[in-house]
């Protein structure tokens, strides 16, 4: 109820609308029922952590926003505009939303700059040498600028990560989405990937992160999110989240994470 | 009378290899564009395009090329167009290289991994876009040996059109074999000139078949 509150004071003094708002959204993946009765309201620069068990909608949820999945029914709103169904509605969406996967997704046939250039040239219609410019200065930002002109193959894990988060952030998101981003890396790279989060979180960036890294959660989420079977079970400060969880199930699943 | 099977026989026959051949490619050229088409449609976000891509490849898959021929040929006249074996086996043997290498390539492009779509289309890419920079040419590189593949299957398929009076390989044969009742050399004949133009390209899609695997169990 305080945690309410204080988000309406806040969008208030700002009189800006939330990044995102998703109303009573439901899902189904044909008879199994993935989100029931979802809402969720995320400020501009909150940094929100969602967690749960694996099948408990997380993931899903996160594709709602840019619809990768699409709700059977409820409104989504980002910064206001409630999300076309048309596609040239949604491409314009998807514009404001960035995505990192776990399975990083880059184009393996193409250099690691092509990957960061192909979306500000064909999509926001830049010039080369200008999409260049941006793609270099974000690499420049997630630590691998020497990397440019390698093929995805050529790069570790953790560096194709990297390379994820820069492509992404070159079409200049307002928002992130994360969908589990250390979850296939080798534990001795989950930390850059993380610190480039971090780094991404302290300038402001609207981010929503499905993760298990608690102590990411810890330090760099204004909320965490718990989900299981298709709901939002709780929601809270990561102070009052990890030292005080209000329900069972919350408290049952931080225990099997230690 | 009865001619005997001789050099200007055999050389009746060799030169009909040119037809065949030149059949055989732009049917296969028809095809690539054709095919490209109904592949992308098959694909297409818009569900009366997927209908149609589908509809067609049925219909072509589902009868028998030879009665594909018949209509091609036969409704040339009651389309009222002077009847030509060249055009009617040209349209025919394209539209079947069609749905053919729509169906072949369709496999190809959704062999992709979904994440690459997925993550295009999180970068809000138009289809054209994800289609012509990222999944085309992914899926062209699994798609060069079953294509090849196809190749050969069509060059053998214009021997069909022998039967609207196309005169290619096959009735070439036919007409050489009829004039000097030595059928089995003659057909013989014509078997070792389709061997040697098909050999080749089926070394050349197994070969890449092989080098394709091995890219990819690596």
């Amino acid at each position: 109820m305080t945690q309410e509150t204080k988000i309406d004071a806040k969008s208030a003094a700002d009189a800006r609308p939330p990044a995102i708002e998703m109303d009573s959204i439901n899902t189904w993946f044909g008879d199994f029922h993935a989100l029931k009765n979802v809402n969720l309201r995320v400020d501009l620069g909150e940094r929100i952590v969602i967690c749960g068990p694996s099948g408990s909608g997380k993931s899903t949820l996160i594709r709602c926003i840019n619809q990768l999945e699409t709700a059977r029914d409820g409104t989504i709103r980002i910064n206001g505009t409630a999300l076309a169904q048309d596609a040239s509605g949604a491409r314009a969406a998807r514009q404001e939303i960035g995505m990192v996967f776990q399975q990083f997704n880059l184009f393996p046939h193409m250099t690691v700059l092509e990957n960061c250039t192909l979306g500000p040239i064909k999509v926001a219609g830049k010039p080369k040498a200008e999409a260049e410019k941006i793609a270099r200065a974000y690499l420049d930002r997630v630590r691998i600028p020497e990397q440019a002109d390698k093929y995805p193959a050529q790069l570790s894990g953790g560096q194709q990560q990297r390379v994820a988060i820069a492509r992404a952030l070159c079409m200049q998101p307002r928002i992130m989405l994360f969908d589990e981003p250390t979850s296939a890396l080798d534990p001795e790279m989950v930390k850059e990937v993380l610190d480039t989060m971090i780094d991404l979180a302290k300038d402001g960036m609207t981010m929503i992160c499905v993760t298990h890294e608690m102590g990411f959660a810890r330090s760099v989420a204004d909320r965490v999110i718990f989900m299981d079977h298709g709901e939002i079970i709780e929601e809270n400060s990561p102070e009052l989240f990890f030292k005080a969880p209000k329900s069972r199930r919350t408290k049952d699943f931080l225990g099997q994470l230690i | 009378m009865i001619r005997d099977y001789g050099l200007n026989e055999f050389f009746f026959i060799a030169t009909a290899i040119q037809w065949t051949l030149a059949l055989s490619l732009i049917a296969f050229g028809g095809g690539i564009l054709g095919g490209l088409i109904i592949a992308l449609m098959r694909v297409a976000d818009a569900k009366p395009f997927r209908w149609f891509a589908l509809g067609f490849i049925r219909f072509f898959q589902g009868t028998p090329l030879l009665m594909q021929l018949f209509v091609a040929y036969f409704g040339m006249a009651i389309i009222g167009l002077p009847t030509n074996p060249w055009i009617a086996a040209a349209v025919a043997l394209t539209l079947h290289a069609s749905a053919f290498l729509g169906e072949i390539w369709r496999g190809c492009i959704e062999a992709v991994p979904a994440g690459q779509r997925e993550a295009s289309t999180a970068l809000s890419f138009s289809y054209w876009v994800r289609m012509r920079y990222v999944i085309l040419p992914q899926a062209a590189r699994i798609a060069v040996a079953p294509t090849t593949g196809f190749l050969v299957q069509l060059i053998k398929a214009t021997s069909l059109a022998s039967i609207i009076g196309f005169t290619e390989l096959t009735r070439a044969g036919q007409i050489i074999s009829n004039a000097t009742f030595k059928p089995f050399i003659v057909i013989s004949t014509v078997a070792v000139f389709y061997f040697l133009l098909c050999w080749p390209l089926s070394l050349l899609a197994s070969r890449m078949e092989q080098r394709f695997s091995r890219a990819t169990t690596r």
